[in-house]
């Protein structure tokens, strides 16, 4: 295996376009070292990005967003107060990966590429309706974070190209967000379900919401059904109930070493609803 | 395959070693350092026996790679004791009974001095979730979260 | 605490520093893999990715042809003509003519570095034929499923049963039928346990050198070293007596480390290497692939009882898988399943069953678990039924000393009835319980066990001591052992000196297990240390030219025996000690039995969870663990026994599980989905000692290391009943078998 540390991200998609065999890109390596160790993986040119200048800051994009290197570790996105305090939903996506010593190395970037469709980290950051931004041979392109997972393992990305950036839009007023998962034990494990919400309020009414579902189909995926159930309301009772309803309807899950059909259905109805009320109360101001 | 020479800093020494790419911190520390203390118990980034520190941020040296650590500063459990005697974790360790095998023990010790860092006056829960990441399957964590929190009060005590 | 024969103790009760902390908090402490040697390969192993499968082919000549490699091993390596268990353990070493189940090693190679070996497993190419395969014992005891293996079945079993039942027993005693006439309420229930791992954090590890000529040498991570020298022995068909193994700290074991694995292996690699060292260590999927789970288990039981809560009559009817290999514990199981309860009428039958899995090994009270876990989930059941106090009706019903113990012999001194008074009497069990929350209560036995047992000790000049034992300290036994030679003695703690020692220097000693080591080499420790008193005494005497009956031990010195034995100044054992060289040279004492006395252990657990009823999340919001030591030497570390069996159990009951897909490949060998509690999972553990010596050692010491894991999967389900009034039979009881059952319940 060649181990390549190059510093910029044309030089990380050149070395990348002209490998021949496997590569892989190694940010916070917690995915791609423990397939490397299983022997799923056996790469030919492993191409550090830790490296490039850059990727381990979080900045403001001028529009007010931000701009997250793809090497920042969870911890350092827990850190990140004013960020947190916008994206709260996003940040404890991240935080949910793992341990505190998975939290040093993981990287939402990681995350997103090991193509999980558990990966804690993604439902938030596709609620929240934040982009890649993709080096390639061909220069430089941005893309929802929506499109990128493929299927279990796969992502959406074309050989060569390697992302350099997430970025979140500005937050906005009146807005929350919130991520919540299931899993059996209280850490260390992989989302039976997860979901995120993230909305805005006009008044005490919903008026624009996004509802992401993790681990209940091949991809994390937005379901606008469950968004419609609660615009235009104040999350009472019926409004719970219907988005409870729509998730639960939006799931094609499997049986599986983590959970059932009917169990990952049900408890993703259950994650919506109070997703939603974590969500709602931040847009109005909770801090929790 | 070609071994990559790398330079580093461990517990305040500089070493340096040939590391074949893929072989992981933890496997550079303990075949070719000889700094066994930190141990593997999963490979995966599960279990915590393995824990140090990197540039003082708390990772498994089981999911770093030995050419990672090229211009790093390293610190193990090795390097937990001075000259002037152990850490108060170590100590308590020991007083509390907080570990039976021991197996899990330097990677235990790693993450709880780490985390006091962090949070020097924990709560239970606190402790709990912070050492959520290191299995200890003999002691069911009793005694464990109890030479923490024993360990964290003496040391405010000592700062204060 | 219970009726205290005993006069207080100096040391024994005490909690002093474990004299091997200070290695055990600095990293210092060697583990398997801790140790290399000059020269030394690595091996790694090829294992079945099939259930069951005919090895048509295995073609080592790509590995061989890779640079580094020093030797490639197949069965065609091991002798044939084995029998009984040696054949057994030589064929779960290495697959013959079929694997046997995912994870069975079927080659193994050895290299210059861990890389390269590895790179040279992947290219040893083997042909399997894949065969029908049965995982799940239910399945694996009908009469047409997939043969294991043909004449396997032992004398037991009768003309006529299923083929894969290899082992059959029944038992018990009076008049079943009779007895269920007698009571107001027969109960029946299904019970289903799932396998689980002892889950040791440490993964196998061994460096074996073995030559030419037979003599070999053994580092490696063990329970037991003369069972690895044993079986590695029987394996390889090589003399005893010519392989020295030294084990190394031990990282966990729980019974699982009790057998061989991969240690032939690096023997056979060895020798095929010229006899340069080979170090194997496990991957901790190799571990949970390919080592010893312990069984699963379906299980009928049928219970009598009276209005009042007397029982009247029981019946358990008890099967279990323990892998490709005869040897579950299916027997255990039955012995301990009503131990807790005066039977007048009781039958036991038990079947062994072969099915396509790893060959268990021991697992902390090997068997008691399952069978609580029926007997005690029934019994709660009916209490409820009948309105009855769970507590009270465990209390009627307890056996005493003198009773016959539902397996048969009469019960020496034991502290159930003690051990549930202590738990009634505990605040526990007065806190009040919250909507969703529930409390449950259960017993559980284990017999505790002695084996071959042998001691060595020696005074230094300087009058300090050292003990050589034979059973390797993985839980704090060498501060017990230290403990009790030093209050024998009449010495410090600190001038004694455990060593865990290699099996050339000291006779033949059975593992760590059976919760042994403290009470079987603690007693011989004691018997060994009475015999260098006597010589110590002896050599006083000597010098005050009086009898040796005429002088005493007392505090750590000689001293005449009374007014007529003369008088002189007590003469310490630093002072004898320091001039043994004149007065007849070494001072020493040994012990060599199988020392008789052993005390059983009765606990009886609380615990109170909260159930989130939209998801079937159960939390254990509180624990209580109560059981009988005899006599904590170091009551910190039998309370870290207690703790570490309730947390295991606990893991057991809520999430722990082999899981399998519908090609019987494990599905969760990592411990990301083999979900072993981590700390935020589990409150504090609290425990009460109960102190009912036990007369057969001298400390009165019980074994106290698997009792605590039976109670947790009955109490659990009991109290989850508790909380939400829906029962659960099987095992384990996770979120989405919880929120079935909450479902079920509901639409009940």
């Amino acid at each position: 295996m060649r181990y390549h540390t190059p510093s910029s991200f044309e030089d990380a998609a050149r070395l990348a376009a002209q490998a021949q065999g496997l590569t892989r890109f190694l940010a916070g390596g917690t995915d791609v070292l423990v397939q490397m160790r299983a022997g799923m993986v056996q790469p030919d040119d492993l191409i550090d990005l830790k490296k490039i200048p850059g990727v381990g800051d979080i900045t403001r994009t001028d529009e007010g967003g931000w701009r997250i290197g793809v090497a920042v570790p969870g911890a350092a996105l827990s850190a990140h107060d004013a960020l947190r305090a916008e994206w709260p939903g996003v940040v404890e996506g991240m935080d949910l990966v793992g341990s505190v010593q998975i939290q040093g190395r993981a990287t939402l970037t990681g995350n997103l590429c090991n193509g999980s469709p558990a990966a804690d980290s993604v439902p938030g950051l596709v609620a929240a309706g934040a982009t890649v931004e993709i080096t390639g041979p061909e220069g430089t392109r941005t893309a929802p974070v929506a499109e990128i997972p493929a299927g279990p393992g796969k992502t959406s990305l074309q050989a060569g190209e390697v992302i350099s950036a997430i970025l979140l839009p500005p937050r906005g007023a009146h807005g929350g967000d919130a991520y919540l998962r299931f899993i059996p034990r209280t850490e260390m494990d992989i989302a039976v379900v997860g979901c995120a919400v993230n909305l805005r309020l006009s008044g005490d009414t919903v008026a624009e919401a996004q509802v992401a579902l993790g681990a209940v189909a091949p991809v994390i995926r937005l379901v606008p059904e469950a968004a419609e159930a609660i615009i235009g309301t104040t999350l009472d009772e019926a409004a719970l109930q219907a988005l409870d309803a729509a998730a639960r309807a939006a799931c094609s899950p499997i049986d599986d070493k983590r959970g059932t059909v009917a169990f990952r259905t049900e408890v993703a109805g259950v994650l919506a609803r109070r997703a939603a009320l974590i969500a709602y109360g931040r847009a109005k101001g909770d801090t929790a | 395959m070609s071994k990559i020479h790398v330079t580093t800093t461990v517990n305040g020494d500089p070493v340096e070693f040939l590391a074949d790419p893929r072989e992981t911190l933890l496997d550079c520390l303990r075949d070719h350092l000889g700094l066994t203390g930190s141990k593997e118990g999963c490979g995966t980034g599960d279990c915590g026996a393995c824990s140090v520190t990197l540039d003082d941020r708390l990772v498994c040296s089981c999911l770093v790679l030995g050419v990672e650590a090229e211009g790093r500063r390293v610190d193990t459990i090795e390097g937990m004791a001075d000259a002037d005697g152990l850490h108060p974790l170590q100590r308590k360790f020991i007083e509390h009974a907080a570990l039976q095998c021991g197996f899990c023990t330097p990677g235990l010790l790693v993450a709880a001095k780490a985390l006091l860092v962090q949070n020097p006056d924990p709560t239970e829960e606190e402790v709990r979730y912070g050492l959520a990441g290191n299995l200890c399957r003999c002691t069911g964590y009793d005694k464990i979260v109890r030479a923490v929190m024993d360990a964290a009060a003496e040391m405010r005590q000592e700062a204060a | 605490m219970a009726k205290d024969e005993f006069k207080e103790f100096r040391l024994v009760g005490t909690r002093p520093d474990r004299p091997d902390g200070l290695d055990k908090v600095t990293g210092r402490a060697r583990y398997g893999a801790d140790i290399s040697a000059p020269g030394m390969l690595w091996g790694a192993v090829v294992r079945s990715p099939h259930a069951h499968a005919r090895i048509v082919s295995i073609d080592t000549s790509r590995a061989e042809a890779l640079e580094g490699v020093k030797a490639v091993v197949t069965r065609a390596d091991f002798p044939t003509g084995l029998t009984g268990e040696d054949w057994d353990l030589q064929e779960n070493t290495m697959a013959g003519e079929r694997a046997l189940y995912d994870g069975h090693a079927v080659a193994a190679v050895a290299a210059t570095s861990k890389l390269r070996a590895e790179e040279a497993a992947r290219l040893i190419d083997v042909t399997y034929e894949v065969l029908p395969h049965v995982i799940d014992v239910d399945d694996a005891i009908k009469p047409d499923a997939p043969v294991i293996r043909e004449g396997a079945a032992d004398a037991t079993v009768p003309e006529g049963m299923p083929p894969n039942v290899v082992r059959y027993m029944e038992f018990g005693h009076g008049n079943v039928e009779a007895g269920f006439a007698e009571a107001d309420l027969v109960r029946e229930g299904h019970y289903k346990t799932e396998a689980t791992h002892q889950g040791y954090i440490e993964p196998h590890a061994c460096l074996g050198q073995l030559g030419g000529d037979g003599k070999g040498e053994m580092w490696v991570c063990t329970q037991g070293q003369w069972f690895i020298r044993k079986m590695c022995a029987g394996v390889l068909g090589l003399d005893a007596a010519q392989l020295r193994v030294t084990p190394s700290e031990i990282g966990g074991g729980f019974g699982g480390k009790t057998t061989i694995f991969m240690e032939p292996l690096s023997l056979a690699l060895s020798r095929k290497a010229g006899g340069k060292p080979v170090k194997i260590v496990m991957t901790r999927s190799e571990v949970l692939r390919a080592t010893g789970p312990t069984a699963s288990a379906s299980m009928d039981v049928r219970i009598g009882m009276k209005k009042d809560g007397t029982l009247t009559a029981a019946r358990a009817e008890f099967r279990m898988q323990g892998g490709a290999f005869p040897g579950s514990p299916v027997d255990m199981a039955l012995y301990c399943a009503f131990a807790p309860y005066k039977l007048d009428h009781v039958a036991h039958v038990g079947y062994d069953v072969l099915a396509n899995r790893p060959k268990c090994a021991a697992y902390r009270a090997p068997g008691s678990p399952m069978g609580a876990f029926a007997v005690e989930s029934l019994i709660d059941e009916m209490c409820r039924e009948l309105g009855l106090d769970p507590m009270e009706v465990r209390l009627k019903n307890a056996v005493r000393e003198g009773d016959r113990a539902s397996y048969g012999p009469k019960f020496a001194s034991i502290g159930l009835v003690e051990t549930l008074e202590a738990t009634r009497a505990h605040p526990n069990l007065a806190e009040p319980l919250g909507p969703n929350q529930g409390r449950g209560v259960a017993s559980g036995y284990w017999f505790n066990h002695n084996g071959e047992t042998s001691v060595s000790l020696a005074i230094s000049e300087d009058g300090t001591a050292q003990v050589s034992i034979g059973t390797p300290d993985i839980g704090g036994s060498r501060a017990s052992i230290a403990l009790m030679t030093a209050e024998t003695l009449g010495i410090p703690y600190e001038d004694v000196r455990v060593n865990v020692v290699e099996t050339g220097a000291l006779g033949v000693n059975e593992p760590t297990h059976g919760s042994r080591a403290t009470f079987a080499s603690g007693k011989a420790a004691v018997l060994a240390a009475g015999q260098a008193i006597t010589e110590m005494c002896r050599r006083a005497a000597a010098e005050w030219g009086i009898e040796p009956e005429a002088v005493e031990w007392v505090d750590g010195a000689a001293q005449p025996a009374g007014p007529n034995a003369g008088k002189f100044p007590p003469m310490s054992i630093a002072e004898i000690a320091g001039k043994m060289g004149e007065t007849g040279g070494p001072i020493s004492g040994h012990h060599e039995s199988v020392p008789e006395g052993v005390g059983a252990s009765f606990g009886c657990h609380v615990v109170d969870v909260e159930v989130d009823p939209e998801t079937g999340r159960v939390t254990i919001l509180r624990y209580l663990v109560v059981q009988d030591a005899g006599r904590a030497i170091h009551p910190a570390y039998v309370e870290g026994q207690y703790q570490g069996g309730a947390a295991q159990g606990i893991g057991w009951a809520l999430n722990e599980a082999y899981i399998y897909d519908d090609k019987g490949r494990l599905q969760n060998p990592v411990f990301l989905d083999y979900r072993v509690p981590v700390a935020s999972d589990l409150p504090m553990i609290d425990t009460v000692i109960v102190e009912v010596p036990n007369p057969g050692h001298p400390y009165g010491v019980r074994g106290v290391g698997e009792t605590g894991i039976t109670p947790p999967l009955p109490a659990i389900a009991n109290a989850i009943q508790d909380a939400t009034g829906a029962r659960l039979r099987a095992l384990p009881m996770n979120p989405p078998a919880v929120l079935a059952a909450l479902k079920a319940a509901r639409g009940a």
